[in-house]
């Protein structure tokens, strides 16, 4: 027999549409959904075959039963295991309160589902990832727009010029947003591409200035400032909607195109003819404000500024620029019915302080490295539970010895995963999703020039003893007495439910599997976009009174960052586009392709060091070690070395993964809460690493 | 005369590896044969940028290919339009077609133990569809290129 069967693939955070071919209960064939992606997908998105193969992965619930992170389990059914789950939950309310409880996931389109459960419970600590990864970009965003980071689309695809900062994304790959980046660069646009080395979008790049690691702030600065001096930003456009701009010019005025140039390591008429260059163009011009940007000690201000570089190109609601994403509203459609509508906000404080103790920062998901405070000192209560669904804190967060001495102090650890996460490894139970292959998830907006909503259905029916999160956690509600406030017992029930004030049904979906919300792209009317940002001023601020009330600046005098000492390097971090983080590390067909991790290191330094390409180095931080392979080039910056995250595993079910490469989050002792004040993202390239050639290194000897 | 080849835009290609996998995935391999393969020259500085472009390589489908007479049974085939393909159903794994190949292009598949090498997806093909890599190309880089007859 053969189906076909809409989908979203889920071997990154992409999520991008698929559409999967089942013979015999078997997936044939995946490829991007053709009326979106017209077929194309990564490496991973075909890869998914691999992951329903795999065996390596949970097969049913286990319950802890030797120490911690020992690897003793015993394998139980889901009604014990959930029975298990909610007598625990019960247990902490009683004894602590129902606020003692974290929920956290990775963020996405579906977290809503998370966020009601936890509220459910009764726990205001509903948080995600995000502070080890875009927090940083979100409230700089805020801090300008009043808009969060997905507050803007970017039409690459009609842009004469894109600007990325480190954001690698041709490797960082989405496929929808690589395909408008060629498309741009096939019509003659112009990528500029800013980092410490040289990378797959940097190759593609019209113009590369490789800076000194930690200088990104330094360079938008002086760009800022020069784009003033050369009168090459839209003078109507910040007439008309923005705030603070003398006050602004005043703060750039001594970081001038050359200062910055020195600073950085890049030659001066290149950033001069650059920003020429830009004024041209505008408002086709498109600085990218960042991605994964918990970095630096000033990696809010860097991005602030580059969302300050994009208004001041005059950028917004019009084509080749930043685009609002339009809504169901804007297509004259009631969006879905939300799980949260359902369940008040418990009006507790939270205990990572977001919201009181620190008032500039977005309450929705809060800051989840703070939860270790709270967890270690009790303070502001004691935190006894998380639950984390899809998150692996342990590869996301820094420092993984610091974390477990938190942890040690909670009662409750949960994991709810489709693999082995090394946070679940050290929990108390596992609870296995089913994998995306073998699942529904719920229905989801996709805003845009042209909204849709969108939905996964199960393509097969799980290997192993496996259900999707939505049938988990209803099952798990239903034990701690709130399964009402999820009224559905199928997946069918469950999207009718969500659809319900749209005045579509599921049955929509079958021919496309989506639904498109208007046939023509909704663009506002740039001349009227008034009540579109949503700060205190209703304006575009270039300075934040709101920030500047609690003492936060909204700029800060630039530092320079400190160069590391004799012998030692900053170790920085990025992505390959074969793998999504630690998520792919044990897939068969990727891991034969991309086994384990390299370490970038300087030719220059790498002589002096008398390391050959090739060679294994230790690669040490205080008191952690992991030994690689060197990669030795010329397009690094000397101050740092890189390697790809993800890697160095220590699941022994995963028998590929498992200790193959090194981890870079293990060597980030001290950082954990190590954080962006004014941003909240934590700073993970504030790391030093001793290298040197490893003893491992074959020597002549004899072997019988 | 030869129908099809398979061209790269280099300049869109963007040396993801997307093409190597939905190749395997296709043909449903396990680890062992990658069936066409990106590759890159070193890196070099032009007007200040270090560049390279991607190349991609799988079975030349060869006007007259070493490959095919070798073969002790038979199973190497070429078809009137060009593509060379492997009969599993004769193939007994010698590998003297590897042997044969300038490339070393057929490799073993150790789930058979019978030799595997690109098809062009002739069974996609045969049907109307492009191959599994082409249609798939993360940036639509790859082309299945019809040649005219002259
Ligand atoms: S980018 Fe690749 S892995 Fe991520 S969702 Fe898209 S196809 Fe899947
Ligand atoms: S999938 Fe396409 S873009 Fe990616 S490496 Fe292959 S040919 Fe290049
Ligand atoms: S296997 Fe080698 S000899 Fe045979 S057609 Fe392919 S490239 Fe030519
Ligand atoms: S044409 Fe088919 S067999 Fe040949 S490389 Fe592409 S996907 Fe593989």
């Amino acid at each position: 027999m053969e189906k076909t069967v809409w989908s979203m693939c889920g071997m990154c955070s992409v999520r991008c549409p698929i559409k999967v071919e089942v013979e015999d209960g078997k997936v044939r064939w995946i490829e991007g959904n053709p009326h979106i992606l017209k077929g194309s997908l990564c490496a991973k998105g075909s890869a998914g075959v691999a992951l329903h193969k795999d065996p390596e992965r949970p097969q049913q619930p286990l319950i802890r039963s030797g120490g911690r992170g020992a690897g003793k389990w015993e394998p139980v059914s889901w009604y014990t295991a959930l029975d298990y789950v909610a007598e625990k939950i019960e247990k902490i309310k009683e004894k602590y309160g129902a606020k003692s409880i974290v929920m956290s996931c990775r963020g996405g389109p579906w977290q809503d589902l998370i966020k009601a459960f936890c509220y459910a419970i009764g726990s205001p600590n509903f948080t995600n990832h995000d502070s080890a990864c875009g927090r940083n970009v979100h409230h700089a965003s805020k801090s300008v727009y009043g808009l969060g980071r997905k507050g803007f689309i970017y039409d690459i695809a009609n842009a004469e010029h894109l600007i990325c900062f480190g954001r690698n994304l041709l490797a960082s790959l989405r496929v929808a947003e690589a395909n408008q980046v060629m498309d741009m660069l096939d019509n003659g646009g112009s990528l500029t591409y800013v980092d410490v080395r040289q990378t797959l979008t940097g190759i593609k790049a019209t113009r590369f200035f490789q800076v000194r690691p930690g200088t990104d702030y330094a360079l938008a600065l002086g760009m800022i400032n020069e784009v003033i001096k050369q009168e090459a930003y839209d003078k109507d456009f910040v007439e008309k909607y923005t705030v603070g701009f003398d006050q602004m010019a005043e703060f750039v005025e001594p970081y001038t195109a050359d200062w910055a140039a020195k600073e950085c390591g890049i030659k001066v008429k290149k950033l001069k003819d650059f920003v020429n260059e830009i004024g041209g163009q505008r408002p086709r011009v498109i600085f990218h404000p960042g991605w994964m940007l918990s970095r630096y000690n000033d990696s809010f201000y860097a991005s602030r500024c580059l969302h300050i570089l994009n208004v001041l190109m005059g950028n917004i609601e019009t084509e080749g620029g930043q685009l609002f994403p339009k809504t169901p509203a804007d297509c004259g459609v009631k969006g879905l019915r939300t799980f949260s509508s359902n369940v008040p906000k418990p009006e507790e404080k939270r205990a990572d302080g977001v919201g009181w103790k620190y008032k500039h920062f977005d309450k929705g998901p809060g800051l989840f490295h703070l939860y270790y405070e709270a967890m270690a000192t009790g303070e502001p209560y004691p935190i006894k539970g998380l639950i984390c669904y899809r998150h692996d804190p342990f590869t996301c967060f820094p420092d993984v010895a610091a974390q477990k001495e938190a942890l040690d102090n909670c009662e409750l650890l949960v994991s709810i995963d489709t693999h082995y996460s090394e946070f679940g490894w050290y929990s108390d139970v596992i609870l296995p999703e089913s994998m995306y292959l073998e699942r529904e998830t719920p229905i989801a907006t996709q805003k845009g020039l042209k909204p849709r909503f969108i939905y996964r259905d199960r393509a097969v029916d799980p290997r192993f003893n496996t259900k999707p999160s939505w049938e988990i956690l209803k099952m798990l509600a239903d034990r701690l007495g709130f399964g009402d406030l999820f009224p559905f017992h199928t997946a069918e029930d469950m999207w009718n439910w969500q659809l319900e004030p749209t005045g579509y049904t599921i049955e929509d979906f079958q021919e496309k599997g989506f639904v498109s919300l208007t046939d023509t792209p909704i663009m506002y009317d740039r001349e009227d976009l008034e009540g579109r940002f949503k700060t205190a001023s209703g304006k575009i601020e270039f300075i934040n009174e709101t920030l500047e009330g609690l003492g936060i600046p909204s700029f800060k005098p630039y530092e320079s960052p400190k160069k590391p000492p004799k012998g030692r390097f900053r170790l920085v971090f990025g992505r390959s586009p074969v793998h999504a983080h630690s998520h792919t590390i044990n897939n068969p067909m990727l891991h034969e392709l991309f086994p384990e991790n390299t370490l970038w290191i300087n030719k220059r330094i790498a002589t002096r060091l008398g390391i050959n390409d090739g060679d294994w180095v230790d690669v040490i931080g205080d008191s952690q070690m992991g030994t690689i392979r060197a990669h030795v080039t010329e397009f690094i910056h000397p101050e740092a070395v890189y390697t790809v995250h993800g890697f160095g595993r220590q699941v022994p079910l995963q028998s590929r993964a498992y200790h193959a490469g090194m981890s870079d989050q293990k060597l980030q002792e001290g950082l954990l809460l190590h954080m962006d004040e004014a941003g909240g993202g934590l700073c993970l390239c504030e790391k030093f690493v001793t290298v040197r050639r490893s003893s491992r290194n074959p020597r002549r000897r004899v072997e019988l | 005369m030869n129908k099809y080849m398979l061209y790269l835009n280099a300049k869109r290609c963007i040396g993801c590896h997307g093409c190597e996998i939905h190749c395997k995935a296709n043909k449903d391999l396990p680890v062992g044969p990658i069936l066409c393969e990106i590759s890159h020259e070193p890196l070099k500085s032009v007007k200040g940028v270090p560049k390279t472009e991607f190349l991609f390589r799988s079975c030349y489908h060869c006007e007259d290919p070493y490959c095919v007479p070798i073969c002790p049974t038979g199973a190497m085939k070429k078809r009137e339009d060009g593509i060379v393909y492997i009969d599993q159903e004769l193939c007994i794994g010698c590998m003297a077609c590897a042997g044969a190949c300038p490339w070393t292009i057929p490799q073993i598949n150790p789930a058979t133990g019978k030799a595997v090498k690109c098809d062009y997806c002739m069974d996609r093909v045969d049907q109307g569809l492009k191959p599994a890599c082409v249609t798939k190309c993360t940036t639509r880089a790859l082309k299945f290129v019809a040649l005219q007859e002259i």
